[in-house]
């Protein structure tokens, strides 16, 4: 009785939206006429269409550039996070902060930080005689700055890090400093290991959201002032799904593209469960 | 377990429920779709709900009132924000769409081929719109297979604007901007082009490119949408279009520079590229010239040439919006009567009234107002349109007026945003360098064919 809302909410929310699109991406559906049946030709075309590949090897590339670095990057922070006394509180508001400004404000102003000739990032480059790239127009730069703006949100995963750390018993510490270790070996013999279920759960997060990517490329690459200069490098999976839904009537197609992304999402996921449990120390012990 | 087994198929069967709720062909409302010419006759009354329409400024507000006195027994509505697709569809999916909506013409001959909304026959003809009225160029922008499906307004047009202090600076004049001799221009402009190192300083002329693209097809001769709707993107002649902007860019530090330096301006702020004498000169849309106007008193000196195609003749390709009915809208009655007192010269005239109010009250030009409705926009040019105060603002209004009656609309067509989005992604990698013009286009041309078939079909 306690769990109805939950279930109902998922039920109507979640779980029948994904029925419904899976009866769709068995059809040729315009959002004007009712749904025609046309077999698996939706699932065919994933394979024949080039964009398809250019999108999803885009999006690869994205999430190989940003799960590391926002995993890297957030931990760094926590990190920062504990080792501040009184101040805590603020930093720790400070660093969430970001994570409540709407993406798509944010994916603005980062345009502008980000504007190679005129932005603030490449003028503070200057200072120290490095010239920097053309961060939103040159192909090779497109991916990596949107990595950068990702940043933006890490807030969360700052959070559960300083958690996690917190909770990493303050006797491994002076085990360690009593056998000699020096604070590289404390991190990598003590603070890792024990945080590893944590990081484990980062990664396959941002994993998960890095594939999904939509509201900051949209916003910064396909935007209304933008959308005739995007190019093909930006072009992420999501962003192309929402074309073929929305700009080209092609619902059934865009269904089966969703498909196909919940489930490489779902191999990726299975195979990081596989190869992280070697990895995760587990206070409770192995699972029976 | 059994009663677990239960709950869940229970569970489920409600998820499939609500998720199909959406799911559909919408159907026609109330008067809809099915209204005869008889039907919409009359005096409107009801709810009228109209997306993609803010009614924000000035012309926009003088209309609406115009219409609230014409028809005091509808209620408006409208959404504030521009036009939004995924809004509209989702609208029309559920079986909900609103009765009348505003969208760019450029929408018009896909969103008819996929039958997302209403041919307008019986409301020309029981509303008594008299379509004349409008201008040819931009009737044709609303029609797909001799079916008039929009009402069209506003009618915007391309000028070339100059900056004339940096013209002067580099020992040059208004008429070293022309787009009839290519190689003139590429020569002028390289002239004007300043950069230290990878930073642009200066740029001669900003062609638009890859917005401009329909335009300097048009400038060489070359239609990128046939009149059947099929795409032609790979014309020698728009070929050779792509080629010279590229060399145009390329001569004027590279793609990625380019394009950055074009990001970094506010182009509506007083620091935009004409007003900080960062630009010499660009084709642009004849809106943009009511924005330097508000710029007049902080160092602008404008003037104009037209942009002419290669015999010297002037050209333009147009742009604009249109009211259109949505299939199974509630209300298409009072939407018809709508379209109509919007669009229809009084209106433009009071709309202007107000106009040229702002201006007196802000000390700037009135600079025109350019509205598809051939006598409204004489009438208002004789009568509020007033030479004198800066020559070069002068000559820019008076090309507008020029290019007003030499613009060409793209020709409509059911597969028309998969043709946009094919030549807008070719120019792309052609400006990046990973194609040539001629492999983009070509490539282009094969996608944009392709779902033409698929709409032929």
């Amino acid at each position: 009785m306690f769990l109805a809302p939950w279930i109902i909410g998922f039920l109507v929310f979640t779980a029948g939206p994904m029925v419904v699109s899976l009866f769709l991406s068995f059809t040729d559906y315009s959002f004007v006429q009712a749904p025609t049946p046309v077999g698996t030709s939706n699932y065919a075309q994933l394979f024949s269409d080039p964009r398809i590949g250019k999108a999803l090897g885009n999006t690869f590339i994205y999430a190989a550039l940003f799960v590391p670095l926002g995993t890297v990057v957030s931990l760094l922070l926590g990190m920062l996070l504990l080792r501040v006394g009184r101040a805590a509180g603020f930093f720790r508001t400070a660093f969430y902060l970001p994570v409540m400004t709407p993406a798509v404000a944010a994916a603005g102003m980062f345009l502008m930080l980000l504007n190679g000739q005129n932005g603030l990032v490449n003028h503070v480059l200057g200072w120290v005689g490095i010239q920097g790239p053309q961060w939103t127009t040159d192909p090779a730069w497109l991916k990596p700055s949107l990595a950068m703006v990702s940043l933006w949100t890490v807030g969360g995963s700052i959070v559960i890090f300083l958690a996690a750390l917190k909770n990493v018993p303050q006797q491994l510490y002076e085990a360690a400093l009593l056998d000699g270790a020096g604070p590289v070996r404390r991190f990598f013999s003590v603070t890792l290991p024990m945080i590893s279920g944590t990081v484990f759960f980062i990664v396959i997060t941002h994993t998960i959201s890095a594939l999904q990517m939509f509201d900051q490329a949209y916003t910064m690459f396909y935007g209304p002032q933008q959308k005739a200069t995007a190019s093909d490098d930006s072009l992420v999976y999501m962003v192309y799904l929402f074309q073929q839904a929305f700009q080209f009537f092609h619902m059934g197609f865009a269904s089966a593209m969703a498909w196909l992304l919940f489930v490489i999402i779902l191999v990726i996921t299975a195979i990081q469960v596989r190869v992280g449990n070697r990895f995760v120390y587990y206070e409770g012990g192995p699972t029976r | 377990m059994r009663r677990s087994r239960v709950l869940l198929t229970i569970g489920l069967a409600t998820a499939l429920t609500a998720g199909c709720a959406g799911v559909g062909g919408s159907s026609g409302g109330g008067g809809g779709g099915g209204a005869t010419s008889a039907g919409f006759g009359g005096q409107p009354t009801g709810a009228l709900n109209i997306m993609g329409f803010g009614g924000d400024d000035d012309v926009a507000k003088a209309r609406i009132a115009v219409f609230q006195q014409s028809a005091p027994d509808v209620t408006v509505t409208h959404n504030k924000g521009d036009f939004d697709a995924q809004q509209f569809l989702t609208a029309l999916a559920s079986g909900n769409p609103p009765d009348l909506v505003y969208m760019s013409r450029a929408l018009i001959g896909s969103y008819a081929a996929q039958g997302a909304i209403q041919p307008l026959t019986s409301c020309i003809e029981g509303q008594q719109i008299d379509t004349s009225q409008y201008r040819p160029a931009a009737l044709k922008s609303v029609t797909l297979k001799n079916v008039v499906y929009g009402i069209p307004e506003f009618y915007t047009v391309s000028v070339n604007l100059v900056d004339t202090t940096s013209l002067q600076q580099a020992g040059l004049t208004t008429a070293d901007i022309q787009t009839k001799d290519w190689n003139a221009l590429l020569a002028t402009a390289t002239k004007m082009f300043k950069a230290d190192g990878g930073k642009i300083e200066h740029v001669g002329y900003d062609s638009k490119i890859p917005d401009s693209f329909p335009l300097w097809a048009l400038v060489n001769g070359a239609q990128i949408v046939k009149d059947d709707g099929s795409p032609n993107l790979n014309d020698p002649k728009a070929v050779e279009a792509l080629d010279f902007n590229l060399k145009l860019v390329a001569a004027q530090g590279g793609w990625t520079n380019f394009k950055s330096w074009r990001d970094s301006f506010d182009i509506f702020g007083d620091q935009n590229p004409i007003t900080a004498h960062k630009l010499s000169a660009f084709p642009m849309d004849s809106f943009y010239v009511n924005v330097l106007a508000g710029f007049l008193n902080k160092g602008t000196t404008l003037d104009s040439t037209s942009v002419t195609d290669r015999q010297g003749q002037p050209v333009s390709t147009i742009g604009g919006q249109a009211w259109v009915i949505p299939k199974g809208a509630k209300n298409p009655v009072a939407a018809c009567a709508w379209a109509k007192t919007m669009t229809q010269t009084d209106t433009w005239m009071a709309a202007a009234k107000a106009r040229a109010a702002t201006v007196a009250s802000k000390n700037t030009l009135f600079t025109g107002l350019y509205t598809a409705n051939t006598k409204a926009d004489q009438q208002i040019r004789d009568m509020y349109v007033k030479p004198g105060k800066d020559a070069g603002f002068d000559r820019a209004i008076a090309n507008v007026y020029t290019a007003l009656d030499a613009g060409q609309a793209l020709n409509p067509s059911a597969a028309g945003a998969e043709i946009d989005a094919a030549w807008k992604s070719a120019v792309s990698r052609a400006l990046s360098g990973s194609q040539s013009a001629q492999a983009a286009l070509d490539q282009a041309q094969q996608e944009a064919k392709a779902a033409y078939d698929k709409t032929a079909k």
